[in-house]
C-alpha cells in the first residue's frame, strides 16, 4: 500500500490563532503546503490548478495586515482549496468538463468572497467528477484523483480532489458540493470530516449547477471543530441565492464539546443490512460508532426509514431530470467551449458532443427521458412522492429522536477502474447519502477507524434541518472517542 | 410499468438534448439507461396516489428584491467569455430559414 499521508497535520484553528498573534506568517504556513504540494501532486492529481504565485500574493497580504495591527478573520492565513465548481474571479473554473476548460468565470462565488473575508488564502481549484456527476472522480476530463491513503485506490466523488488535498496534507481544509454524497462519502474513503449542510445554509451563488433542489456546498476539514468554523464561514444568508435561509444559525461552536449525556440516537436499520450491498465490516464500525455514543450517557435505538429503500431510483431520476435542464445552458453561445456548425442547432449539437463527457451525456438524456411525454408520471412525478413519504418518515422519527447514525459510503475505497464499466454499480456508492439530500437535512462524515484493508471507514451523523449544532457536537464525541 | 427502453428512444432523446450519438454509444447507451430504469422499476411500482409531490426541501415562497439599482457585471467581462462576439453581442450561426 502506497500511502503519503502525512503523519501529523495543523489545524486551520491553530493556523489562524499563530498567525493572528504573530507567531507564524502566512506565507510561511502557505510555503510549507506548496512544498507538500511540490511533492506528491504528480501522484495524486488533486488539483486542476494550484495557485502558486496568487497564493504567495494573498499570504504577503496577510502578512502585511498583522503586522500592521489589523485582526483578521478566523482563517487568518489558512489555505483552502476549492473544489473547480466555484466561480473564482479571473480564475479558470472547469467543473471537470472540456466544455469549460479555459472558462474564467467573472466574479466570486459566494462562499469564495467569504472564505477571502475571513482571511484564507485559496491554494488551487481541486478535481472532481465532470459537474459533480461520480462517485470516484474517475470521470474528470482531466484524469483521475488518487486516494492518498493508497494510490491504486479511488479517492470517492464527485468532490475527490477536495477529499484528496486535505488527506494528502496540500490545504488544511477544502471546499466541496455534495448533491447526493460528493462530499461525505469521499471524505469517509479519504479518512477526513465531511459536512453537507441544511440545504439553503450556505449560498450556491456561483456554484456550477448540477440539481438544484439538491446541491448544497460544504466544508472538509482534519477536525470536526475545522469543518464547523469553516460552515460558520461560508454559511448565513445571501440575498443573491433565493433559497437561501434567512434566519440565523445557532454558533456550532459553543457547545461543541459538551457531550452526548441524555441525547436519542436512532441507528438507521435500512442501512444496517436492511439494504444489500453495505459491507459488514462497515456496519460493524458504525454500531461500535453507537457504543461509544452509548458510553458517553445517549440513548441508541434501532429506528426505521421505510422510504429509504426507494432512495437510490427516486434519486437516479430527480438529480438527473434537474441536470437536463440546467446543463442545456452549455450551448456554446455565451461562455465555454463552441464546435462551430452551419446552422445554430448543429453547432449546439457539435458543442454539446464534444464537450460532455459520456457520465454526463448518460445522465442529461436519462433526465430528458423522465421528463418527456408519457414517461413524466411514472418516473420523475413518482419519484416527487417518494421523497415527500421520506421526508414524512424523517419528521416521524425526529419526533422521538434527536439525530441519527449510519454509514457514510457502503464500503471502503475500492481500486481504479473497478467500477466504471457498469454506472449501476457506481451508484450504489450513494446509497447511505441520498437520503440527506433529497429531504435538505444536514449530515456529517466523521472518520472511524479502518477496514480490514486498512483503508479509512467514515460514520455519518444526520440531523433535522437547521440542527449542526446538535450534528457537530455528537461528531466531535465521535472524533474523541477516535483518536 | 413501461417498456425497456429502446434504441430509438434513445436516439430521440439524444436529439432533444441536443446530443449525437455513434453507432456503438448508442447501442451502449441503451444497455445501460435500460438498467437504471430496470433499477427505477421499485419506484414505478409503488402505489402512491394521494401523496404530494416534493420537487424542493424548502417550503418555496417567491423571493423578491427592491426594484433598485445595483451595479453588475461590466459587459465587455462577460463578452470576453463567449466564444465568438460581434459588435458587443454574442455571436451565433444562422437561426432563420433553420429546419426545426
Amino acid at each position: 500500500m502506497n500511502s503519503i499521508v502525512p503523519d501529523s497535520s495543523f489545524t486551520a484553528r491553530s493556523i489562524a490563532e499563530n498567525v493572528q498573534s504573530g507567531e507564524w506568517s502566512a506565507v510561511e504556513v502557505l510555503e510549507g503546503y506548496l512544498s507538500q504540494i511540490t511533492q506528491h501532486e504528480s501522484e495524486i492529481n488533486a488539483f486542476n490548478t494550484v495557485l502558486e504565485e496568487e497564493a504567495r500574493a494573498t499570504a504577503r497580504e496577510t502578512d502585511k495586515d498583522i503586522a500592521a495591527g489589523k485582526t483578521l478573520g478566523p482563517l487568518a492565513g489558512v489555505p483552502v482549496a476549492l473544489k473547480d465548481n466555484l466561480c473564482t474571479n479571473g480564475i479558470r473554473t472547469t467543473a471537470g468538463s472540456r466544455i469549460l476548460e479555459n472558462w474564467k468565470p467573472p466574479y466570486d462565488a459566494t462562499v469564495v468572497q467569504r472564505l477571502s473575508a475571513a482571511g484564507a488564502t485559496v491554494i488551487g481549484k481541486t478535481n472532481m467528477d465532470e459537474f459533480a456527476m461520480g462517485s470516484s472522480t474517475e470521470n474528470s476530463a482531466f484524469g483521475p484523483t488518487r486516494n492518498p491513503h493508497d494510490l491504486s485506490c479511488v479517492p470517492g466523488g464527485s468532490s475527490g480532489g477536495s477529499a484528496a488535498a486535505v488527506a494528502a496534507g496540500f490545504a488544511p481544509i477544502s471546499i466541496g458540493s455534495d448533491t447526493g454524497g460528493s462530499i461525505r462519502q469521499p471524505a469517509s474513503l479519504c479518512g477526513v470530516v465531511g459536512v453537507k449542510p441544511t440545504y439553503g445554509s450556505v449560498s450556491r451563488f456561483g456554484l456550477l449547477a448540477f440539481a438544484s433542489s439538491l446541491d448544497q456546498i460544504g466544508p472538509f476539514a482534519n477536525t470536526v471543530r475545522d469543518a464547523a468554523i469553516v460552515h460558520e464561514v461560508i454559511g448565513g444568508h445571501d440575498p443573491k441565492d433565493s433559497t437561501s435561509i434567512s434566519e440565523p444559525f445557532p454558533s456550532f461552536l459553543d457547545d461543541l464539546e459538551r457531550g452526548v449525556e441524555g441525547l436519542k440516537v436512532g441507528i438507521i436499520s435500512e442501512l444496517m443490512g436492511g439494504i444489500d450491498g453495505i459491507s459488514p465490516e462497515v456496519i460493524q464500525k458504525t454500531r461500535e460508532a453507537a457504543s461509544v455514543l452509548s458510553e458517553n450517557g445517549a440513548l441508541i435505538e434501532e429506528v426505521s426509514i421505510p422510504a429509504s429503500l426507494y432512495c437510490l431510483s427516486a434519486y437516479y431520476l430527480i438529480a438527473p431530470a434537474e441536470a437536463s435542464s440546467n446543463l442545456s445552458r452549455y450551448d456554446g453561445v455565451r461562455y465555454g467551449l463552441r464546435v462551430s456548425g452551419e446552422t445554430l442547432a448543429e453547432m449546439n449539437i457539435n458543442t454539446r458532443t464534444e464537450g460532455f463527457g459520456d457520465e454526463v451525456k448518460r445522465r442529461i438524456m436519462l433526465g430528458t427521458y423522465a421528463l418527456s411525454a408519457g414517461y413524466f408520471d411514472a418516473y420523475y412525478g413518482k419519484a416527487l412522492k417518494v421523497r415527500r413519504l421520506l421526508a414524512e418518515n424523517f419528521d416521524e422519527v425526529y419526533s422521538k429522536y434527536d439525530v441519527l447514525l449510519s454509514p457514510t459510503s457502503p464500503c471502503t475505497a475500492f481500486k481504479l477502474g473497478e467500477r466504471t464499466a457498469d454506472p449501476m454499480t457506481m451508484y450504489v456508492n450513494d446509497v447511505c447519502t441520498i437520503p440527506s439530500n433529497l429531504v435538505g437535512h444536514p449530515a456529517i462524515s466523521v472518520p472511524f477507524g479502518s477496514g480490514n484493508d486498512g483503508m479509512p471507514i467514515g460514520v455519518q451523523v444526520l440531523a433535522p434541518p437547521m440542527q449542526e449544532a446538535l450534528m457537530y457536537r455528537v461528531a466531535s464525541t465521535l472524533e474523541s472517542a477516535e483518536k | 410499468m413501461t417498456e425497456p427502453i429502446s434504441e430509438k428512444e434513445v436516439s430521440h432523446v439524444a436529439h432533444l438534448a441536443r446530443l449525437r450519438l455513434s453507432h456503438e454509444e448508442l447501442q451502449l447507451f441503451t444497455k445501460q439507461l435500460g438498467a437504471v430504469l430496470e433499477h427505477a422499476k421499485d419506484v414505478e411500482a409503488l402505489q402512491l396516489d394521494g401523496v404530494e409531490p416534493m420537487s424542493h426541501p424548502l417550503p418555496m415562497e417567491n423571493v423578491t428584491r427592491k426594484d433598485e439599482v445595483h451595479k453588475m457585471l461590466d459587459r465587455d467581462e462577460i463578452l470576453d467569455q463567449a466564444p465568438v462576439t460581434e459588435d458587443g453581442r454574442f455571436q451565433v450561426p444562422q437561426i432563420l430559414g433553420e429546419q426545426p
